[in-house]
């Protein structure tokens, strides 16, 4: 009942925002955090696997690309050359396919938005799914470094093939439709829908994993995360559950992807970078690790004066250094070092 | 018949034989315990049974199925609990959510129930919870319910995990070295309780080091050493056996 709670605060919260930039004329600001939120339905899914599931994953950027780059890429990509494909055709017919022209008048024929989202999704999910099978069998240290291999590979891929446009990333990519009338696209005049849209996956997101960890799968995450051996002693089939965990959490990274990349218009090979799933581990242990909501307020948080240019070309080190201090002074997150307990004990000592 | 049939079963961790062709069984509703000096293979013949090892050869029987290649879980699922020899309870959780984890094996609700919250899932959740509040109550350590179960004194914890392990409704349950830690008072407490649970109609089979627990409660000794099983039989005529004495307090010639 509590998350209920706590999700109507977050919708308020998010209305509240907006009204507020609405009438202090800083509407900008909206941008970053529609921004931030994606960011933070990424981070909310890593939490699940990490915090609660307790395997790190340092490969997420990985399926957030995997997300970004195959929708930027097939919606993109101009099919009109091969139109007379029996494939191309059969897409078509299935109405799969959108007919535009570009700058000059070309005809541009790409492949639909819902259709490049759920290609893009599914594939993440399933190479999720096949990295995810032996790589969590191994623990620790040694799961850490597989998935920062496979982090490495995504973004070796993205820098070399022409397909994902090299170090220059995708460009030019068109608005995705959700809803007729909800549209994802960064044009001006749909800053505020976009902050609402985005804001409402983050919503729907924090709704199924917050029901998640308070059910009986989330308490044999928990256990899984406390002790794998006592859990499988308890009849918990821990292989699957990590598995099934891991392959939710791609599936959030890598929709998180695909909506941010048709707000940008585009995509680079620095959303795969390694110093982005460095930075999304170190979030969600700011966030106190096995709490949703501290990795979503630290998420929106640090992503926001990240994006706003606050820490300026020391961006990553500053996410370095939040890093070791966290892990160093408050291993549970900020959230649980509990300062307005500790204010009140001290002045009532003086 | 018997509920748990342990067939020569071997195993081998290189050159150490420890576990050396035992066979014994375990007939339902008795407490049967399996004792010997340090190294004797107690623990490592209690996670063959419980999976955890695999075995080289052998067949481990519960209730006239074969379970000896089935994963720890699966073994879980069939029947079988366990506690551990060093409380392994779940951190972060309280007692009566590690209680709840127990109620796995009985419980179905998956990703997609727990996703979604669905009405289907409600009515079982509750019954999670009170049959672990109802097995707090069993064994006296229901104020310690929402208590984090890791901060408890180390009695309870090993109270709080017989009931997590009794949640599945096991009809064998495994201890490993219950006494384990304990002072004498505790320990005479943690003996109460096994006979309580005894009483519930389940079958105990545990491993212990202290004499005077497997004397007073159970029904049944199998004495190893060596990984050899060299005594099978009562706990009055245990006391009795010369090789028995023989390996537990020195040759007289020595």
């Amino acid at each position: 009942m509590r998350q209920y709670f706590s999700l109507g605060f977050l919708l308020a919260l998010v209305v509240l925002v907006q009204l507020i930039t609405q009438w202090t004329d800083t509407a900008f600001y909206l941008t970053q955090l529609t921004m931030s939120a994606y960011y933070s339905l990424l981070i909310i899914g890593l939490c699940t696997i990490m915090g609660y599931a307790g395997q790190i994953s340092l490969g997420h950027a990985g399926f957030f690309a995997i997300g970004g780059y195959l929708s930027a890429g097939l919606t993109t990509h101009n099919l009109a050359p091969f139109a007379d494909n029996a494939f191309a055709s059969m897409l078509n017919k299935a109405g799969l396919l959108v007919a535009s022209q570009d700058l000059y008048g070309d005809p541009l024929l790409t492949l639909h938005p819902w259709a490049a989202c759920f290609i893009a999704v599914s594939t993440a999910l399933l190479i999720a799914l096949a990295l995810g099978g032996p790589v969590l069998k191994l623990k620790g240290h040694y799961l850490a470094m597989a998935t920062l291999g496979f982090g490495i590979i995504i973004y070796r891929i993205a820098m070399a093939t022409p397909y994902f446009g090299e170090a220059d990333g995708l460009s030019g990519v068109p608005s995705f439709t959700l809803l007729p009338g909800v549209t994802v696209s960064g044009d001006f005049g749909a800053r505020t829908s976009n902050y609402y849209i985005a804001w409402g996956a983050v919503l729907i997101g924090m709704l199924l994993l917050t029901n998640l960890v308070n059910s009986r799968m989330g308490r044999a995450l928990r256990a899984i995360h406390g002790s794998e051996e006592a859990a499988q002693a308890m009849g918990v089939d821990t292989a699957r559950a990590k598995l099934l965990t891991f392959v939710l959490s791609a599936g959030y990274a890598a929709l998180a992807g695909v909506l941010l990349t048709h707000y940008n218009g585009s995509i680079g090979p620095s959303e795969a970078g390694i110093m982005k799933s460095v930075r999304y581990v170190a979030i969600v242990a700011i966030g106190g690790m096995a709490h949703l909501w501290g990795a979503l307020i630290m998420g929106t948080l640090l992503n926001f004066m990240s994006l706003r240019g606050l820490f300026g070309s020391y961006d990553d080190a500053v996410f370095g250094c939040i890093l070791i201090v966290i892990m160093l002074f408050a291993p549970e997150g900020i959230l649980r070092l509990h300062l307005w307990q500790r204010f009140k004990k001290d002045k009532a000592k003086t | 018949m018997a509920l748990l049939e342990v067939t020569n079963v071997n195993k081998r961790f290189g050159g150490l034989h420890a576990v050396n062709d035992v066979t014994f069984s375990v007939e339902k509703g008795m407490i049967k315990a399996v004792i010997g000096p340090n190294g004797a293979g107690k623990t490592t013949l209690f996670n063959l049974i419980s999976g955890n090892l695999p075995l080289n050869s052998g067949k481990v029987l519960f209730d006239s199925k074969e379970i000896q290649a089935l994963q720890p879980h699966q073994i879980a699922n069939c029947g079988i609990s366990r506690t551990f020899q060093n409380i392994k309870l779940f951190p972060g959780m309280t007692a009566l959510e590690n209680v709840m984890v127990g109620r796995h094996t009985q419980s179905r609700a998956g990703f997609f129930a727990g996703m979604f919250h669905l009405p289907t899932s409600w009515s079982e959740e509750k019954e999670i919870r009170n049959k672990s509040l109802e097995l707090l109550d069993l064994l006296e350590i229901e104020q310690f319910a929402d208590a984090e179960a890791t901060s408890l004194a180390f009695g309870q914890q090993r109270a709080v995990e017989f009931a997590r392990a009794l949640a599945s409704d096991p009809q064998l349950l495994l201890l490993d070295e219950p006494a384990a830690g304990l002072n004498i008072y505790e320990t005479a407490e943690i003996a109460r309780l096994i006979t309580k649970i005894q009483s519930q109609g389940i079958t105990v089979l545990l491993v212990e080091h202290d004499m005077s627990l497997v004397m007073d409660i159970s029904d049944e000794i199998v004495v190893l050493s060596f990984g050899r099983k060299i005594a099978e039989d009562q706990p009055s005529a245990i006391q009795k056996n010369k090789e028995v004495i023989q390996i537990y307090l020195g040759d007289d010639d020595a």
